[in-house]
């Protein structure tokens, strides 16, 4: 049971492991935002305590910012004060703030990578369970709440029980109008919603191999999606490629140094995991959700499902609320229905990549009339890569509003939210109730099909436009 | 945090899986900066349903929270454990937990009472005959009783996370008697690691 890149990456993390109790581990990096940070600053605060590794901290803001008229001030006042607070509290405490305004503001699990300071073998953290995100990177990367940012912040070391090394090998290679995201969906759909809780997940076999490191993100940012408390991809040339030349990247000797580190990291041969799945790309479809958990997906040729073809009473009472709340019926095809908004964005797909696949679908058309289509960049960067290639100019032409970088409607914390009733296709990570507004329903989509559906008015693929 | 024994008091059955944090909790609620005032935004959006369980008489005074598999998936937010204590819970008794919903209420001080899935569907029942009766979580002996209807279930919880509910120990200064590790371990970092610095 040796040889496996968790082990490996935990082990050489572990401070101590007294008996009877969690072991502690060492974290490499501490990402922090503006909304699961204030209680835990003002925990350290009140014990008398400092936070231990400013240096090894970073914070931004992403969950609460307004995604237009950054020159205005914050019109919630709620939000203006938790983005203020923050700014103290980093202020306060030496820790490096890319704020609103800053080319290096975005979500924290765009800006991580984007910066290299997310780097194969290390420990990241975040007070957000899509921390997941950085397990693209051959990274032990998970979210915690705000005591354990608290606890990080002062000691930064977590308890932690380990969890078990689960394998999910895909075989095969997708289609051509297959993405990252319709993988990660597929996978979940197999898992199910709960099926990862207790284990870390580490993602193998060819078709995960041929993923650009912003598919890699996006498959392992859904890992929570399947309950996982993390997900991970060894690193491989792909991985160093990405990573050579980046502002926090080892250089000279040192990138040498960690590349030989890096290359020694991926599991071996014959490793044996405490639990394996298997899942055949070739057999996989363009996914779109239909309920209110993301494992409640089918593909885009399919119709909605009965709930009382559902294995167990439990799952078909969940169907039956689902699509009572998502105001669907069974046998619906799913192409047959149409959308009132379309978000493209999120730590899921809001990189340049993701705008791109989508740009590509846009480019030349125009947004079916009466539907409200949002473009959000994953961080100011992304946005202003994106401008440099022309992309915003496909989405505007095309009716697209094209924002400035945040989470904005993937859980509607700014002020981006649908109306009650309203439909989206959503290139974002959830689909419960409620997530995108209260009474709004959530299909969960690729970027390409996010595209093609604000185009038709419904659900469409790009080729078929 | 005070050490949490024995808890006695009603219940609210939520026969519900994969009951996720933005339900428990909603995103609106987590613009505050405080640990306190999210009782009234507990399950807001289903609460606006009359029938809804939180809404029937008594359900003010519960202290046990009785649910179906996989509660708390999804979010990392910890303002779920909180609004479900600011309500008035002390225990949520289910088959299974969200990791992080789990380790987030063992820090703040929430029991998550890991019962079978048998366990909870007889619990469930029970209540659903005596809405009004008394359900005991006894954290020392990991079990979870209503005593009118003669049931007593075990559950799970490990015993690292017993022992903090019990003894409501603060995980920092259990970690910091690490300290001379910690900066140990510092020491022999790799120089390639990143610093945010630069």
């Amino acid at each position: 049971m040796t040889g496996r890149l968790f082990d490996k990456i935990w082990d050489r993390h572990l401070v101590a492991s007294p008996p009877g109790e969690p072991a502690l581990l060492y974290i490499d990096l501490h990402l922090v935002h503006e909304v699961t940070s204030p209680q835990a600053f003002e925990g350290i605060e009140l014990a008398g305590r400092k936070v231990r590794r400013p240096d090894l901290t970073l914070a931004t803001m992403d969950h609460d910012v307004p995604t237009i008229g950054l020159d205005q001030p914050i019109a919630d006042p709620l939000a203006a004060e938790q983005i203020a607070r923050l700014r103290r509290n980093c202020a306060g405490h030496g820790v490096t703030l890319h704020a609103l305004g800053s080319i290096e503001q975005g979500i924290v699990h765009v800006i991580g990578p984007q910066l290299g300071l997310t780097q194969p073998g290390m420990t990241v953290v975040c007070g957000d369970s899509h921390t997941s995100t950085h397990g693209a990177f051959g990274t032990l990367a998970f979210g915690i709440g705000t005591s354990e940012v608290e606890h990080v912040l002062a000691t930064q070391t977590l308890r932690q029980v380990k969890p078990a090394a689960m394998a999910v090998t895909v075989d095969g290679e997708l289609g051509p109008e297959l993405t990252a995201k319709d993988l990660v969906l597929g996978i979940i759909r197999a898992l199910g919603t709960g099926g990862g809780v207790g284990s870390v997940i580490e993602y193998r076999g060819a078709a995960v191999r041929a993923l650009s490191m912003q598919g890699r993100m996006t498959v392992c940012n859904m890992s929570i999606e399947g309950g996982a408390r993390a997900g991970m991809i060894a690193p491989d040339d792909t991985t160093f490629a990405y990573l050579e030349g980046r502002r926090h990247s080892p250089k000279g000797k040192l990138w040498e140094q960690a590349l030989d580190d890096w290359r020694s990291l991926a599991t071996g041969d014959g490793a044996e995991f405490d639990r394996e799945i298997r899942v055949d790309a070739s057999a996989l479809r363009p996914a779109v959700t239909w309920g209110t958990n993301p494992a409640q997906s089918v593909t885009i040729d399919d119709a909605i499902p009965d709930p009382s073809s559902m294995s167990t009473p439990a799952l078909r009472q969940a169907a039956e609320r689902a699509l009572a709340y998502m105001d669907l019926s069974p046998g619906m095809a799913i192409r047959d229905i149409s959308v009132d908004a379309v978000f493209i964005g999120s730590c899921t797909n809001g990189r340049l990549e993701d705008l791109r696949a989508a740009a590509e679908v846009v480019r030349g058309r125009k947004v079916s009339p009466g539907i409200r289509a949002l473009v959000v960049p994953g961080s100011a960067r992304v946005k202003a890569e994106a401008e440099a290639e022309g992309l915003d100019k496909y989405f505007t032409d095309a009716g697209f509003e094209w924002r400035s970088a945040g989470c904005s409607m993937c859980l509607g914390m700014n002020g981006d939210i649908l109306a009650p009733g309203e439909r989206s296709a959503s290139t974002s990570n959830r689909n419960f109730e409620g997530r995108q507004g209260p009474g709004g329903r959530t299909h969960l989509v690729s970027p390409a099909v996010a595209a093609a559906t604000a185009v038709a008015g419904r659900f469409t693929l790009p080729g078929d436009l | 945090m005070p050490g949490i024994q024995r808890i006695a008091g009603r219940a609210v059955a939520l026969d519900r899986r994969d009951v996720d944090t933005d339900q428990i909790i909603p995103a609106s609620w987590l613009k505050r900066v405080e640990r306190t005032g999210f009782a009234p935004g507990l399950f807001g959006a289903w609460r606006e349903d009359p029938d809804f369980v939180l809404n029937r008489p008594g359900a003010a005074e519960a202290k046990v929270l009785v649910a179906g598999s996989n509660f708390g998936c999804g979010s990392s937010r910890e303002h779920a454990v909180w609004a479900l204590q600011n309500f008035g819970f002390q225990a949520v008794v289910a088959p299974s937990f969200g990791d992080i919903f789990r380790n987030n209420s063992v820090a703040a001080g929430l029991v998550p009472a890991a019962a079978t899935e048998d366990a909870v569907t007889r619990l469930f029942a029970a209540l659903a005959a005596d809405p009004d009766a008394e359900v005991v979580v006894d954290v020392a002996a990991r079990t979870v009783a209503i005593l009118s209807s003669g049931l007593q279930e075990p559950f799970e919880l490990a015993d690292h996370a017993q022992w903090r509910l019990l003894e409501g120990l603060d995980d920092i200064a259990l970690t910091l008697r690490h300290e001379a590790a910690i900066s140990a371990f510092e020491a022999r970092r790799p120089a390639w690691l990143p610093t945010v610095a630069g």
